[in-house]
């Protein structure tokens, strides 16, 4: 497990021409060879080509990340820490390299302020419950967006409700991007605490203005919790430069496993917090009166690890990166600009959501009045996957005015023909209801 | 596209209830009434009935609301398939007697979406008469319509 370049996943493997050092080469990539890494795509569904648009809820998996994590089991599983023999020192180590990738991927300056956790949801309730817990109080406000997954908006509701804290709610201006004007007003009405916003929202792809935002929580004295679930597998993240304080993330939607995540908080923060979860490996010495906790980031890791499941996590971050991440969002844009126009083709239908330029590849609609769950049915008899509901965000879909929507999403592995496929399937649609 | 299995779904008689709903409307005063949701897909359902002077043959059934073709069409069967019968009937009554006058293949989601109509019907004859709500419904009513 330790750190084997990967094999690039869309060169050849012959060696000596395709060095990584050659800086200027294009980072476009190439879609239809990357497919071929996804085992999911080689069957048919309802006797057609499977058109997968829903990766925002969970992105397939390459061969690479499944191949680590049998690896890791065939070769190298035991638990991890204390364990004095080799098979349990090589499972260390290959967490611990999981973990130290994680710290890379997000430019974090310490591998200890990464936490192991089941997703960005766990993540988010760690900070909710474990600073929340301690630091809140009857005048304070937590701020969150109304493009809040339900992830990062009802741990806050709860804690704030329990310790007499207030919710406060920023909200979308017409285009379903973040209305910044009313940032002042909300700070008059108390102590701003907690600022926690998407970065990337699941509903409509919009790309936040996070940059302001951080500058603003610290201007409050607030702490900054980035949820990154839908970042994540996009853009490419650096901690430092967004100057957040919190950073969760959910594996399964970068091409990881499901059951990992990790959350990112600065040490100090961190080391100052009480402890979320309780049990062993947290510990430092118990006695029956009294327990002492763990150093980082071991206080927050009760419990034996999703050991495979970091090193998979491990694995999807490298493939990523082969990939490259700046070539990904370029590539999601381009789609998301593609959909949008064709579904705009289509009479009656209602787009939701920013222009392509400042969404990833996400995009939420409505056809004709019909609800959503009878479009994706329809749909799915052809092929194609896409989500339809509230997309956890139903305060969202209180300000757009609608129960539910369409979303049909994108990533690396997405062709433009799936996005055809879904065109002709929405006019069948439309045709079943006319 | 013949022969698809969204055309066995959404097959003519679904798709004439569901544009052209029976027993669509509100009753105001109702002798029951309830309000159901479907918190999966936001289907929204609300029932009122009218007994008969006996007080307990259902005399006339409306329904209001918003959702998928499913669960408004089948609302709408409901409507047509209760009148006339008595609520200790109704209350009783199996779902499948229901599924049956659907006739439509239906996935584990999409049954929920079927007997919506259905099990607000039966909290509302419930409620109506005073009788406990029978084990799975328990809770039903304190769903909050959004």
């Amino acid at each position: 497990m330790r750190r084997a370049t990967p094999a690039h996943p869309f060169r050849s493997e012959e060696p000596g021409y395709d060095s990584p050092v050659a800086a200027t080469e294009s980072t476009r990539l190439d879609a239809r060879t990357l497919r071929r890494d996804f085992p999911i795509f080689e069957q048919e569904i309802h006797g057609k080509p499977l058109a997968f648009l829903d990766s925002a809820a969970s992105s397939q998996k390459p061969r690479q990340m499944l191949e680590a994590m049998t690896r890791f089991y065939e070769t190298s599983y035991a638990n991890v820490h204390r364990g004095v023999y080799e098979l349990a020192e090589r499972a260390t180590e290959a967490l611990e390299h999981a973990r130290e990738q994680v710290r890379a991927f997000l430019n974090a300056p310490e591998a200890r302020e990464v936490i192991f956790v089941r997703n960005a949801t766990e993540a988010i309730n760690l900070v909710a419950y474990a600073w929340g817990l301690s630091n809140l109080g009857p005048g304070d406000l937590v701020v969150v967006t109304e493009l809040e997954h339900h992830s990062n908006f009802v741990p806050w509701q709860f804690i704030a409700g329990k310790r007499g804290a207030r919710l406060e709610m920023l909200r979308l201006d017409d285009h379903g991007e973040l209305d910044l004007s009313g940032l002042d007003a909300v700070a008059a009405r108390g102590r701003v605490k907690v600022v926690a916003t998407n970065l990337v929202s699941n509903a409509l792809g919009t790309v936040n203005p996070v940059d302001r935002l951080v500058a603003w929580a610290h201007a409050q004295d607030a702490i900054f919790v980035c949820d990154a679930a839908q970042a994540a597998p996009h853009m490419k993240l650096d901690v430092q430069a967004l100057g957040v304080d919190f950073l969760a993330l959910s594996g399964h939607k970068m091409c990881g496993p499901s059951g990992v995540g990790a959350l990112w908080g600065r040490a100090e923060l961190l080391a100052a917090m009480d402890p979320f979860m309780t049990g062993g490996h947290m510990i430092s010495s118990v006695r029956l009166d009294r327990t002492t906790w763990g150093e980082l980031p071991h206080k927050f890791e009760a419990g034996t690890a999703p050991m495979a499941e970091a090193v998979g996590l491990g694995a999807a971050i490298d493939y990523l990166n082969a990939v490259n991440l700046d070539a990904i969002a370029a590539y999601e844009h381009e789609l998301a600009a593609y959909a949008l126009g064709r579904l705009a083709e289509i009479p009656g239908v209602e787009l939701y959501g920013p222009p392509a330029e400042r969404r990833a590849g996400i995009v939420s609609f409505n056809v004709d009045g019909i609800h959503p769950h009878d479009v994706a049915q329809i749909l799915d008899m052809q092929g194609v996957a896409i989500r339809a509901g509230h997309h956890c965000c139903q305060p969202l879909m209180h300000r757009l005015g609608v129960a539910a929507t369409n979303r049909a999403s994108f990533y690396l592995y997405t062709i433009p023909e799936e996005i055809d496929q879904l065109v002709e399937g929405l006019h069948t649609v439309r045709k079943v209801f006319a | 596209m013949t022969d698809s299995g969204f055309e066995q779904m959404y097959r003519e008689v679904i798709l004439d209830h569901y544009k052209n709903p029976r027993g669509h409307g509100i009753l105001d005063p109702a002798d029951a009434a309830a309000d159901g949701q479907n918190p999966l897909c936001g289907d929204e359902v609300s029932i009122y009935v009218a007994f008969a002077d006996d007080g307990e043959t259902i005399d006339e059934v409306k329904f209001s609301g918003r959702g998928c073709a499913i669960s408004q069409a089948a609302t709408s069967m409901l409507t047509e398939m209760v009148q006339g019968r008595t609520a200790t009937d109704v209350a009783t009554m199996d779902k499948d007697e229901l599924l049956e006058e659907i006739g439509i293949p239906l996935t584990p989601v999409r049954l929920k979406c079927a007997v919506l109509g259905l099990t607000t019907l039966k909290v509302a004859l419930h409620k109506a008469k005073g009788t406990p709500l029978p084990e799975g419904l328990a809770g039903f009513d304190e769903l909050e319509l959004s």
